[in-house]
């Protein structure tokens, strides 16, 4: 009871007496003080955010928390990472608990505004999707009128969820727990038979489960949900080094500078090319970080295809398609910002 | 030496009230309650002048007007009907309903279980009140969220809606919940509640007058038998006066799960049967402490007159062992209510849950907490000052 309600509480104490923590520059200037950031995940989820047996954080959305650490002191270990439920996310970001969130929220208009948060680039282009056991015979989410639906609380996920049956008249019974851990030991244990996330988080989940041939994840796509990391109002040094962070990634990807082959563009002369990676000067310094922050990200961290492929795609358990989130130059929509 | 020996013949200029007023007690202990107010009052006005400031720097709006929209949510369960196109304040409702009936149910079954462990505990069948003993340790020195997290995951391991258990003609236990056969809501059932309660009344009053005679006369009435009949003709009298269809609805599986009838959910059971056999355990020990408090010689003396150890435990010993064990579980309800709160972690949609939700989605946390606060603070008071009344009935009334 009162762990909830201390957290809660202290959430909202923290953001009455809060100093002025977000004084314009002041979150960037306090990072460069301490030498770090704290980054806020997810609790587990395997892909996106997951603490390996060693205890070292992995997955995407880690990678691009690690990726500005490496902008800004060049060490992908200068960030500290902090695991929070869906519900307990946003007011760890609001108090200053943590610096910046990068664990699977979606970009809305009112976290956008009436939450006081500001989000980066989308990292992933994801919808909402249906999973259900086999054994159900289920083809289509029009046919899940009168199931029980397992969904995590305080996500768009609930919204949509509700949403979609109010649209199509169909009733449902649900069950909301907190702890995804928890949620999908209910539904995986038969308490429900429908489970319903961002189609990629089901993705991963169903790659982790005991059995995961047992399950589909049904075609519907009901939501738009681009996801992305976010930092609060108030400190727009750093939302643009987190922007600029993500931007470096993508812009590598289109030029084809990987982990692998990044050094055999020492001589290169393409002017683009030598702005992005530091050989001419300036780019860095207008966002206050060294010139050459990109190419240390992709040397440590890799560009935004191969953070993709090893902790999603191909290389991954998962095995998810680019689909929506490759470049826009091979017909998805990934987009990177021109570097000048 | 001089100044030493002859203090008060220092010239003073008059200044000499100041020790004494420093000195009255009166004066002094207003004083500091003063200071420590105003302290409290200053540290209140600096922390809502900050959370205002930092709300409008971080741009997050206030208010209750969030109460009025649309909530959007989904709920599992609740006593009152409930879409997600109802409001926030709706939703949050629903949720304050669902923590009162864990809360209700749960307080009258800790007293009943927990009163007969505590007995049991004393019995002196040393087998038993072994067991019994060894029950209160291991609940007490487990965390509750353990134990209920241990009470979902059996529940959990019950037969899929298709395979479940039929004990019974519409009765369907699965991992579900269990589906029992039920009595369409009608607007007229409130007749009929509204005759049982005139029954429960009719025969608690029968019950005095029975027992003022046995007072008076030595006469025993027994009360059972008009109760009964009572109990059973009222509503059965109301629901042929004012015609209210008696529909029983059957559950039946149709699609995914069960339709018809009404239902525990695996969530309301495991959180109500964990809190209650978590708190009995305390209960068993209060009331231990207070059979033991009463002493010996009343036992003996009872016993002299003949009457039965059951009739002097009931009539003699539990009547003064109240005084005892009152206090203590005032504050065993109390936990018993705060607790409830744990069922977040379950999945069961009690206020916690449901204002959680509702801080998340639209970022009132100042407001949102506010509430719950209200609602606890409000809750805890309430218990308090009924069992504090309660507390007064029962005490030594000397003559
Ligand atoms: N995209 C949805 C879903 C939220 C979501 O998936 N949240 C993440 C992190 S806060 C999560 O719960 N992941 C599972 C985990 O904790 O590992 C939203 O933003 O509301």
């Amino acid at each position: 009871m009162v762990l909830k309600m201390v957290l809660a509480a202290a959430a909202a104490a923290a953001v009455l007496a809060g100093s002025g923590a977000a004084d314009a520059g002041a979150t960037l200037d306090a990072i460069k003080a301490r030498g770090s950031f704290k980054c806020g995940v997810g609790t587990g989820t395997p892909g996106f955010h997951y603490p390996g047996s060693d205890g070292v954080w992995r997955g995407f959305n880690v990678s691009i928390c690690r990726a500005i650490a490496v902008a800004l002191f060049n060490d992908p270990n200068k960030v500290e990472f902090v695991p929070f439920t869906a519900q307990q996310r946003f007011p760890a970001l609001q108090t200053g608990e943590v610096d910046i969130l990068s664990n699977n929220t979606t970009w809305t208009l009112t976290r956008d505004s009436q939450l006081g948060f500001n989000f980066g680039p989308t990292v992933f282009y994801d919808g909402q999707g249906f999973m259900v056991n086999k054994k159900l015979g289920v083809k289509s989410a029009k046919q899940l009128g009168g199931a029980t639906v397992c969904v995590q609380p305080g996500t768009t996920t609930e919204l949509n969820l509700t949403d979609y049956f109010r649209e199509h008249k169909l009733q449902f019974t649900s069950v909301v727990i907190e702890q995804v851990a928890e949620l999908r030991a209910a539904f995986f244990g038969g308490r429900c038979d429908v489970y319903t996330n961002d189609s990629s988080a089901l993705a991963a989940d169903r790659s982790a489960a005991t059995n995961p041939d047992d399950y589909i994840v049904l075609p519907e796509r009901i939501s738009k949900e681009p996801l992305g990391p976010l930092v609060r109002h108030g400190d727009d040094q750093w939302f643009d080094v987190m922007k600029w962070t993500v931007y470096a990634m993508i812009e590598a990807e289109e030029f084809g500078i990987k982990k692998t082959n990044l050094d055999s563009f020492a001589n290169t002369n393409v002017p683009q090319i030598k702005r992005l990676l530091g050989m001419e000067p300036g780019m860095g310094k207008a966002l206050g970080l060294d010139d050459k922050f990109a190419y240390n990200i992709i040397k440590t961290i890799g560009n935004y295809g191969d953070i993709f492929e090893t902790n999603l795609g191909a290389g991954s358990a998962i095995k998810l398609e680019r689909g929506m989130n490759d470049l826009w130059t091979r017909g998805g929509m990934q987009y990177a910002i021109p570097f000048r | 030496m001089a100044g030493l020996a002859h203090p008060k013949t220092a010239p003073s200029a008059g200044l000499d009230w100041i020790p004494r007023v420093w000195n009255n007690r009166l004066v002094r202990t207003t004083l500091y309650q003063a200071v420590l107010f105003g302290g409290v009052i200053w540290m209140f006005a600096y922390f809502t002048g900050n959370a205002v400031e930092n709300m409008a720097r971080l741009g997050i709006t206030s208010g209750y007007g969030f109460l009025d929209r649309p909530a959007n949510l989904p709920i599992g369960e609740g006593i009152i009907a409930y879409t997600p196109a109802d409001s926030y304040g709706r939703a949050i409702l629903v949720g304050l309903l669902n923590t009162f009936k864990v809360t209700i149910i749960g307080c009258v079954l800790v007293t009943i279980l927990g009163v007969t462990l505590g007995i049991m505990r004393l019995s002196p069948n040393p087998l038993l009140s072994g067991l019994v003993q060894t029950y209160i340790e291991v609940i007490r020195n487990t965390p509750l969220l353990l134990q209920l997290f241990f009470w979902y995951v059996i529940v959990r391991q019950l037969p899929a809606p298709r395979q479940a258990f039929n004990p019974l003609d519409g009765v369907f236990i699965s991992n579900r919940g269990v589906q029992i056969p039920w009595l369409e809501a009608d607007a007229g059932l409130w007749w009929i509640a509204s005759a049982l309660g005139l029954a429960i009344l009719g025969s608690l009053a029968y019950r005095r007058m029975a027992m003022a005679r046995q007072a008076r006369t030595g006469e025993f009435t027994p009360v059972l038998p008009l109760a009964l009949v009572l109990l059973l003709v009222l509503p059965a009298l109301a629901a042929w006066l004012f015609s209210v269809p008696i529909i029983p609805t059957i559950p039946e599986l149709k699609g995914f799960n069960f339709v018809g009838g009404t239902s525990l959910t695996p969530e309301f059971t495991a959180l109500l049967t964990g809190l209650t056999m978590y708190t009995i355990a305390f209960v068993a020990e209060i009331v231990r402490s207070g059979v033991q408090s009463v002493a010996h010689g009343q036992w003996e003396a009872a016993r002299s007159l003949g009457l039965r150890d059951r009739r002097i435990l009931r009539l003699i010993i539990l009547p003064q062992a109240l005084r005892v064990i009152v206090p203590p579980m005032t504050s065993t309800y109390l936990n018993y209510a705060k607790n409830s709160s744990l069922a977040v972690a379950i999945g069961y949609p009690d206020l916690v849950s449901v204002v959680n939700t509702t801080m998340n989605q639209t970022g009132q946390s100042v407001e949102t907490i506010a509430i719950l606060m209200a609602v606890y603070l409000s809750i805890s008071l309430s218990i308090s000052a009924f069992m504090n009344w309660y507390n007064r009935r029962i005490a030594l009334t000397e003559r």
